[in-house]
């Protein structure tokens, strides 16, 4: 399998899309990539340098740890510092920064948290550490609430007496659609999540082509699916269409993944969330249903966080939004930097600042 | 986001839906309850430990057969051109063939 | 330094390290040969010159797959006495021991120090104990010191790279971090890959009888290759590029660092030398390597050219070119 896999990493195949999107884009657009993924796939194989100067790639919000908001990260640090507690998390959510401090700091300050690879591991650490009471921190989009949707039902059929997720959980289609109603936002099309839409399918996102008109393509990751992906898109504008649709065919089918829908539905209801840089997006957040009380965070471990606070200057929400990009942030570069971020953007493995600053040369000193 | 891999399942589910996944060699036991027609021997998409899609090898393969076929000529149309035997052709990397890409595993 | 606290990430070998390293080891030592900041520091003696290190381990677990502290405590400081060119001759080594360790744990670190000893052909001549509290040491933490003798004319520095020298790594990246976190909790996962953990003084001697004008060693440890390069790069003035299509990995270090979101040249090894040869002496330099033990993997993986200066880059199998950025602080898995 591994031979075929490699396909989608050979130049000359990228060569060619490379050429076909060049023919096909003649007239200027700007494609948002609405997933981290994408942005550090785009700066890894340094796509942006092949595209023609009629195509713009956009950075969007599409980084599940880049738009969680500081009040989110401060209640899972005030979480973290329980007596008792051990706060298990996806290595991503380490080194983010919230108002005043992130788990990583918390961890150097005496605080139980600990990193896991998957949901299930904190399971495994509530059975063996029964005098704890373990919090796993659920953060991602709907590739991932699949996942904890699972773990959490897995914790209430085993009776876990000391566990709860804390879920911080987001959807996208309905950021998709705070973007294109947003007038500072100017997209003329946008390359879909690949994985979200493993799970989701392409239903969510028709309201794109139908009502706002904005060509879209599910795409995946390795540099050719990405090419794939833009390619589409320059046709469907060249050829004024607007539609929904898949070039990640080997990973996403039109109806998603059902099983994976129904986790997700049983186990969670819609709930307003706050997006960084954007502000509440109704409905985008998933909270864990009231049978689930006994297995959500908020209600097994209250507590208060401090005051929230931005830091000033900090430009993550713009730079989130596509309005700016990376490097013209005033502190990137300077005051923000991987060793001392100032925001989520440039820590996060997968933040638009983080990819230009690691695998490019801009605002390198 | 979404760091999902594709990985081999190597065992059937069992009882409680946990498999065991190859990746490259690497072995880890995961979560199939999302995909409940995956086999041994089936290709998955690993996010998180959890399975979250059946690969379509056959798919993949065909999409990059079609890729690697855009607005390019075949071995024969450049054989006619100029004068080569279409294996040469390919050894010069002068034409990419209709193959190129896909390897059988 | 911008933190209060000490943070996992001030340990990584990353650029967090190096800041701690610079802005406070070295701004209050304030050491002419420690400011050079090679792995060895090269000293005068009257009549000879010597090579001295020193390194401590604080690796958990302590027994992880094909190795252990002890076997890491003499390997890591032979190895960096060895990349000054020096003939690595005696070690020193202090424990840290938890109270509560097995004395049969400790037995068997004891065990493997003495056979990479014997193997390094070095003597271990001075030693300390203390004891901590339980709760505190992780079991063991070991520290040794190395010193050695250094041929006469040989200086070997990480500031000695060269436009148009050609680049060497001496096997496979990534088995060392990869063996060690199969182990962690919360991320297991089984797989074969052992540490490389080696001692590797003959090779470097074998590579400098072959390529006499050398211009350095480093063994890639903490921080993995990408450390290593852009220090050299660095101290060098100079730009490295690799290709990463030379660059050997085993399949399931590769299958590891997928599945957790690892950049293979950020992982650790603990049985690995890079050299930067001159073009000329490349080959010989290779050959030496492969016909060493722990050399059989070797390959040319770039060369060093003019600038920009201190940057280091990865021509990509898919034919792109981006920065091979170091780690800033601990690597962690990730799902995003």
């Amino acid at each position: 399998m591994s031979g075929v896999l490699d396909g989608f990493r050979d130049p000359a195949i990228a060569a060619k899309l490379v050429d076909a999107i060049r023919e096909t884009a003649t007239t200027p657009c700007t494609l948002m990539e609405v997933c981290g993924t994408h942005t550090m796939a785009i700066a890894k194989n340094g796509l942006r340098g092949l595209m023609p100067q009629t195509v713009k790639l956009l950075s969007g919000p599409g980084c599940p740890v880049c738009v969680t908001a500081n009040p989110d990260i401060d209640l899972a640090i005030e979480i973290a510092r329980q007596p008792g507690i051990v706060m298990t998390t996806f290595g991503d959510m380490m080194k983010v920064p919230g108002s005043y401090s992130s788990l990583a700091r918390e961890r150097a300050e005496g605080h139980d948290v600990r990193v896991v690879y998957s949901p299930l591991d904190s399971l495994s650490i509530a059975e063996s550490e029964p005098d704890k009471h373990v919090v796993f921190l659920g953060v991602g989009f709907e590739t991932t609430a699949p996942a904890v949707a699972l773990t959490i039902r897995e914790a209430a059929r085993r009776g876990l007496p000391n566990w709860s997720a804390l879920s911080l959980h987001k959807t996208v289609p309905g950021a998709l659609r705070a973007l294109v109603d947003d007038p500072e936002v100017k997209v003329t099309g946008f390359i879909l999540p690949g994985h979200v839409s493993t799970i989701i399918g392409v239903e969510p996102y028709r309201f794109l082509a139908s009502e706002y008109g904005v060509p879209s393509v599910i795409t995946g990751f390795e540099p050719v699916d990405v090419l794939q992906g833009v390619w589409m898109l320059a046709k469907q504008l060249a050829e004024g269409r607007a539609e929904i649709e898949i070039a990640y065919g080997r990973g996403v089918h039109a109806e998603g993944n059902p099983s994976a829908i129904a986790a997700i539905e049983s186990t969670f209801d819609g709930c307003d969330a706050e997006w960084r840089g954007i502000g509440v997006i109704p409905g985008t957040g998933l909270a864990l249903k009231p049978e689930f009380a006994a297995y959500d965070a908020r209600v097994r471990v209250p507590c208060t966080p401090p005051e929230p606070r931005e830091i000033r200057g900090c430009q993550c929400g713009d730079v989130l939004r596509g309005v700016v990009q990376p490097f013209e942030c005033k502190l990137f570069g300077r005051a923000c930097v991987p060793e001392h971020p100032v925001g989520p953007c440039m820590v996060s493995s997968e933040g638009s600042c983080a990819a230009y600053y690691r695998y490019t040369d801009y605002g390198r000193a | 986001m979404c760091l999902a891999i594709p990985a081999q399942l190597v065992s059937e589910p069992n009882d409680i839906q946990m498999a065991e996944v190859d990746i490259l060699g690497v072995k880890r036991t995961i979560s199939v309850m999302m995909t409940p027609d995956a086999r041994s021997g089936d290709f998955v998409l690993v996010h998180a430990g959890f399975a979250i899609q059946v690969v379509d090898e056959q798919f993949a393969a065909e999409s990059l057969e079609m890729l690697s076929m855009m607005g390019i000529k075949t071995a024969a149309e450049l054989e006619a051109e100029m004068g080569m035997a279409a294996d040469e052709a390919e050894d010069t990397g002068a034409a990419p063939s209709a193959a190129s890409g896909v390897t059988a595993s | 330094m911008h933190q209060e606290r000490i943070l996992m990430s001030h340990g990584s070998g990353g650029t967090m390290m190096r800041d701690l390293i610079e802005e406070l080891f070295i701004a209050e030592f304030g050491d002419e040969t420690l400011s050079r900041m090679d792995d060895a520091a090269a000293l005068d003696f009257p009549g000879r010159r010597m090579a001295f290190s020193t390194d401590t381990y604080v690796v958990n677990p302590l027994f992880f797959p094909g190795g252990d502290i002890g076997h890491l405590a003499v390997c890591g400081t032979v190895n960096d006495v060895a990349t000054s060119g020096a003939t690595p001759l005696y070690l020193s080594v202090g424990f840290v021991l938890e109270e509560g360790m097995l004395v049969d744990d400790l037995r068997r670190i004891l065990t493997s120090m003495v056979r990479c000893a014997a193997e390094a052909g070095v003597r271990i001549v001075t030693g300390d104990t203390k004891v901590v509290d339980r709760g505190h040491g992780d079991g063991c933490y070991i520290n040794t010191a190395g010193i050695g003798v250094l041929p006469e004319g040989l200086d070997l520095s990480g500031a000695h790279c060269r436009p148009g020298d050609v680049v060497l790594l001496s096997g496979t990246l990534g088995d060392h971090g990869i063996a060690v976190i199969s182990t962690r909790e919360g991320l297991t996962f089984s797989t074969d890959i052992e540490t490389d953990a080696a001692p590797l003084n003959h090779l470097v001697a074998a590579v400098l009888a072959a390529a006499p004008d050398t211009r350095c060693f480093r063994d890639p440890t903490r921080g993995g290759l990408s450390s290593t390069l852009n220090e050299l790069a660095s101290a060098s003035g100079v730009s490295i590029t690799v290709e990463e299509a030379l660059v050997p990995v085993h399949d399931q270090v590769r299958g590891a660092c997928e599945m957790l979101g690892y950049d293979v040249f950020q992982v650790a090894n603990e049985g690995k030398m890079v050299a930067v040869v001159p073009p000329q002496q490349a080959e010989a330099a290779l050959a030496a390597m492969r016909a060493s033990r722990y050399g059989e993997d070797a390959a040319i993986i770039g060369t060093v050219a003019e600038g920009p200066a201190g940057k280091v880059y990865v021509k990509t199998t898919f034919g792109a070119t981006r920065i091979m950025d170091m780690l800033v602080g601990e690597q962690l898995p990730r799902i995003c």
